[in-house]
């Protein structure tokens, strides 16, 4: 058959080759590019997400900067308030985050990936720089348009900010930091729980419905539990003046890296324990 | 090369591999052979590092597949579903899966065309048949050029060219050196594929052993006689001390004697025979009576003690 013989074509001796041809971090990189990159479903994920975050800003700006600016509220004329899309964006980049991640265990691919990387913790790497560069840089982008985007309608008025205003870089380069770091703990749990809609219901119950039911508790209790929540303490960093009962713009910043160190630390554990 | 010493893998209460030690000599195809749920898919998991020994060690050419630093060129593995992101076109799961290893384009495109895959290789893999989807796992295994394959159920869902196709490919494989595991429930297709059979059971070793060994001493020749002399002839070859049963009127299975010499014999008494044949035990049969004790799935046969107790209770229910 003229098919076997092509079997041959490589030059033996075959014992020299193992060495030059060793799994590195780069090529466990270059691995994890590739897959991030061919699955059709991860550029429409980024691409929603650069747009909701984008339109939405643009949208505040239009709508406050046509509103009556007397009568709006304190926090809908901060140079932060065109940054509001966050809300929704982060759930679609915690969506690309764990399905970059359960989207292997889903399919199985992710015995293919193990038996290629049997040490399994240089996959969790690359996976997660590969995620991070490329949502840091997309949500960055996105972050300043929407800025950006809302001042086409705000600036005319004299209403606009810059990002020289106190708290607006911060707050506007924060919107991308934080939003990567939530695709990052998405990804982080779907190592954890292996499974597309187990690891997106834990994203949504941390950051939106967790929140809530602290709230509810009595006293003070709830707004000092709930401060430290990943979502309002992302808030803090991305809101450009500092609120009442929330933490420190860096801080907030802090905690946030924290919740994800953890779920990152949960993630090495699983991954290396259990059977794939 | 693979060895295996006391491997054990247990899920909580079940013993999925129980203490299987072997050896996977290169330059043949070794069977793995054993029906569904004997541990053969948990071992070579074990083998490849996906799934965790409870106890005892598996090393292939000398280490653990982990510690090796160039895996993919070890160890080539088509796991037993499909291990693909449906996702992703087969060129693209290629490339990703080279790329750890610093393997180049050149290498994949080989590969593509070496399982002919090149018309659909831009295709998303979900799309792909069941032999479509072995065939790029075989071209997965395949791009490391490794020394050892290891290869689950891979004519499952395969044509009969695409059989054939895999039993060429992995005879030329082990020709040139290669250690080719593979594993079957089959036993008629490793009669064909495998010069060497490992038979387990229940997650145990049953059998280590060459196939020719195997059908030799798994083979039970008898006779098919066919006669409306039955009783007679019976009474004749019992009489000569032959074993001799009958498993409806009219037919008999004579063990122990050709067939040529019952034809003798039957004519030299003056009786008639109808049909005379010689049957030979099917590879199948003797894989099955092997194995019997050992199938973890079965179709309930309920004896006739089982029965009678049933009905008692269905009364006492009427009552």
């Amino acid at each position: 058959m003229s098919t076997v013989t092509a079997l041959n074509s490589r030059t033996r001796p075959r014992s020299a080759r193992p060495t030059l041809e060793r799994v590195t971090s780069g090529r466990v990189l270059n691995s994890e590019w590739i897959k991030f990159r061919t699955l059709r479903s991860t550029w429409i994920t980024l691409a929603a997400a650069v747009v909701a975050m984008t339109a939405i800003g643009t949208a505040v700006g239009y709508f406050t900067g046509t509103g009556n600016w007397a009568t709006l509220e304190a926090q809908d004329t901060l140079a932060s308030a065109p940054l509001q899309g966050y809300f929704l964006t982060q759930l679609l980049v915690g969506v690309l985050g764990v399905l970059f991640v359960t989207g292997e265990y889903g399919t199985g691919m992710i015995r293919s990936t193990f038996a290629a990387v049997p040490r399994r913790l240089p996959i969790l790497g690359a996976k997660t720089a590969v995620f991070g560069a490329v949502a840091l840089m997309a949500m960055t982008v996105a972050s300043f348009a929407a800025f950006f985007g809302a001042q086409l309608f705000l600036g005319p008025d004299g209403h606009g900010s810059s990002l020289s205003d106190p708290g607006a870089l911060r707050s506007v380069a924060g919107v991308g930091i934080y939003l990567t770091l939530v695709g990052v703990l998405g990804g982080a749990l779907g190592w954890v729980v292996r499974n597309t809609a187990g690891a997106i219901s834990a994203l949504v119950g941390l950051l939106l419905i967790l929140p809530v039911i602290l709230g509810l508790l009595p006293g003070s209790l709830g707004t000092t539990i709930t401060k430290y929540l990943p979502s309002n303490a992302g808030g803090s960093l991305m809101t450009s003046v500092q609120l009442p009962d929330t933490l420190a713009p860096w801080t907030g910043l802090g905690v946030v890296v924290l919740w994800v160190a953890a779920a990152l630390v949960a993630a090495v554990v699983v991954v290396r324990r259990r059977d794939a | 090369m693979i060895e295996a010493h006391n491997l054990t893998k247990r899920y909580g209460e079940k013993i999925a591999v129980d203490d299987l030690s072997f050896t996977v000599q290169p330059g043949i195809v070794t069977g793995f052979l054993g029906p569904n749920g004997a541990g053969k898919s948990t071992t070579m998991r074990m083998i490849l590092g996906l799934d965790a020994p409870t106890s005892g060690s598996v090393t292939v050419n000398g280490r653990a597949y982990a510690e090796h630093p160039a895996p993919l060129h070890e160890v080539g593995a088509l796991l037993e579903a499909r291990a693909i992101h449906t996702g992703r076109s087969a060129a693209n799961h290629l490339l990703a899966m080279a790329a750890t290893t610093g393997i180049g384009r050149r290498r994949v495109e080989e590969v593509i065309d070496l399982v002919g895959l090149r018309e659909v290789a831009a295709k998303r893999a979900g799309g792909f048949s069941l032999g479509m989807g072995q065939r790029l796992g075989i071209a997965s295994a395949l791009l490391g050029d490794p020394e050892t394959l290891i290869l689950d159920e891979p004519v499952n869902g395969l044509d009969p060219e695409g059989v054939l196709w895999i039993r060429t490919l992995l005879k030329q494989l082990a020709d040139e050196g290669r250690t080719v595991f593979l594993s079957s429930h089959l036993m008629s297709e490793m009669a064909l594929t495998a010069e060497h059979l490992i038979v387990v059971g229940r997650g145990r070793l049953i059998r280590d052993v060459s196939v020719d060994d195997f059908i030799t001493s798994a083979s039970s020749d008898s006779v098919l006689v066919r006669s409306p002399d039955e009783g007679h002839l019976r009474d004749l070859l019992l009489a000569d001390g032959i074993e001799v049963s009958s498993s409806e009127p009219g037919h008999l299975q004579v063990t122990g004697m050709t067939s040529d010499e019952i034809g003798y014999r039957a004519a030299a008494a003056g009786l008639t025979l109808l049909e005379l044949s010689p049957v030979q035990a099917s590879l199948e049969e003797a894989f099955m009576a092997l194995t019997h004790d050992a199938v973890e799935y079965r179709a309930p046969t309920p004896s006739p003690a089982a029965r009678g107790e049933a009905t008692p209770v269905l009364e006492g229910i009427a009552a």
